[in-house]
């Protein structure tokens, strides 16, 4: 028989994490399904971060995960770097399915997996992923030495991600639908001041030409409409990211963006035992530490919903022993 | 047991193209996430495919010629190739049940 844990936590971003550590610290024995390749989520994929409370001097992305990591660890917590690929949600025991052919039956489950990057979703956006069409300015930038590229997005990644390319590329133009950013100020700022660093407003990206690999960036001006192609060798997308809620659609209640639901400000899901924390459920900050915050509720969520089964099921008990002396 | 080759441009040739087996390389950075994320998988593929498969890695940053030559702009990026051709391309790190089948189908 397999053994029943108390909490499984799909997901190893800052909430994940998080969540882990203060199961862990509640003596709950939690079970984190990491990931093979995307385990520590989206943070693996940056450099500093300089908005994480605590650190002075900022802290690099990977170096913060592999921290937690090991925090979550120290107080018991189990990591598995695998993929959950079925989750059963509904009754008093969840079973979760990876994809290495392992089977955890749990009572409750906090989902934390996070989002993935959005695609422009234009033609040969795919057949020119990895020739020329990248998501990963920290894995890919390198390749760009000396080269004209392009950041799609006006957001933190987006600026971020530019910024970072101006150590390797001769220029690198920034492409945004409206003409002011979304990024915080302090990373708009950095960048507007980088002279490496163009933009192009009231742009959209709707064509990219190029045989064997990218070339040419085709940008249309999202107020007149006009049409002009731009020579481009790197293309790096940062326009947002989608919930990773594939898995539980059809199950755990979503909204029409596909982030699930929960309960006011808790992270209650519309099936008794199962939680959600991070940007799964958060379409609105989206931060490390909103992440981690929500982790941190979902871990004590959990925990009382275990109480409240562990003290009904005691009041079973007694009643079947009450029944058994009557009889 | 891993028994991963790691290809310089020095070598390059007698151990991907010269193969008499099929072979995927994998390009890669120590500064790539995602590469450091599927090394391990690689690393247990490599002991289940012996005589079969052959895993070589080339590091991207040691050997700049080779990347370029195969036009690697993306990393973890796999050419899966046979007789010194590329046959199949994967851009970007897959947990090793996908690995796996395409190992697999190159197999054959």
């Amino acid at each position: 028989m397999t053994e029943i844990r108390n909490v499984v936590i799909v997901g190893s971003g800052p909430a994940g994490y998080t969540a882990a550590i203060y199961a862990a610290r509640a003596g709950l024995n939690p079970l984190v399904i990491a990931g093979s390749v995307t385990a520590g989520g989206a943070l693996m994929n940056t450099t500093e971060v300089e908005n994480f409370p605590g650190f002075v001097d900022g802290i690099q992305g990977p170096e913060l995960m592999q921290t937690l990591q090991e925090q979550a660890e120290k107080f018991g917590a189990e990591v598995l770097f695998d993929d959950a690929t079925q989750l059963e949600l509904e009754g008093p025991i969840k079973r979760i399915t990876t994809g290495m052919g392992k089977v955890f039956e749990t009572r409750a489950v906090i989902l934390s997996m996070g989002s993935a990057y959005r695609e422009i979703g234009i033609d040969d956006e795919k057949r020119l992923s990895g020739h020329g069409v990248s998501w990963c300015a920290t894995c890919d930038g390198f390749f760009f030495r000396n080269q004209d590229v392009m950041v799609v997005g006006g957001g933190d990644s987006a600026m971020e991600e530019a910024t970072f390319l101006t150590r390797f590329a001769n220029k690198v133009t920034v492409v945004h639908r409206r003409d002011e950013l979304r990024a915080s100020k302090v990373m708009a700022d950095r960048a507007k001041a980088d002279p490496k660093i163009e933009f192009a407003w009231n742009s959209a990206v709707t064509g990219l030409e190029g045989e064997a690999k990218l070339s040419a960036v085709q940008l249309t001006d999202t107020i007149t409409g006009e049409v002009r192609t731009v020579p481009a060798t790197g293309l790096f997308v940062a326009i947002g990211h989608d919930p990773r809620s594939e898995l539980v659609k059809g199950v755990v209640e979503l909204d029409a963006a596909g982030y699930v639901t929960v309960d006011g400000g808790t992270t209650l899901t519309n099936i008794p035992g199962v939680f959600a924390a991070g940007d799964l459920v958060d379409s609105r900050y989206r931060q490390a530490i909103t992440a981690a915050g929500t982790g941190c509720a979902a871990a004590l969520d959990a925990q009382r919903w275990l109480e409240e089964i562990e003290d009904s099921e005691h009041g079973l008990d007694q009643a079947t022993t009450v029944e058994g002396g009557v009889r | 047991m891993s028994i991963i080759v790691n290809a310089t441009e020095d070598t390059f040739k007698a151990e991907v193209l010269e193969s008499p087996m099929p072979v995927v390389v994998d390009f890669w950075a120590e500064w790539c996430g995602p590469c450091r994320a599927v090394a391990p998988l690689l690393e247990e593929l490599s002991g289940e495919y012996v005589g079969k498969l052959k895993i070589v890695k080339v590091d991207t940053e040691a050997a700049p010629g080779i990347a370029m030559a195969y036009g690697i702009t993306s990393i973890p990026t796999m050419h899966f190739f046979k007789n010194g051709e590329v046959v199949k391309t994967l851009v970007g790190a897959r947990p090793k049940a996908a690995l796996q089948a395409q190992f697999d189908e190159i197999v054959g």
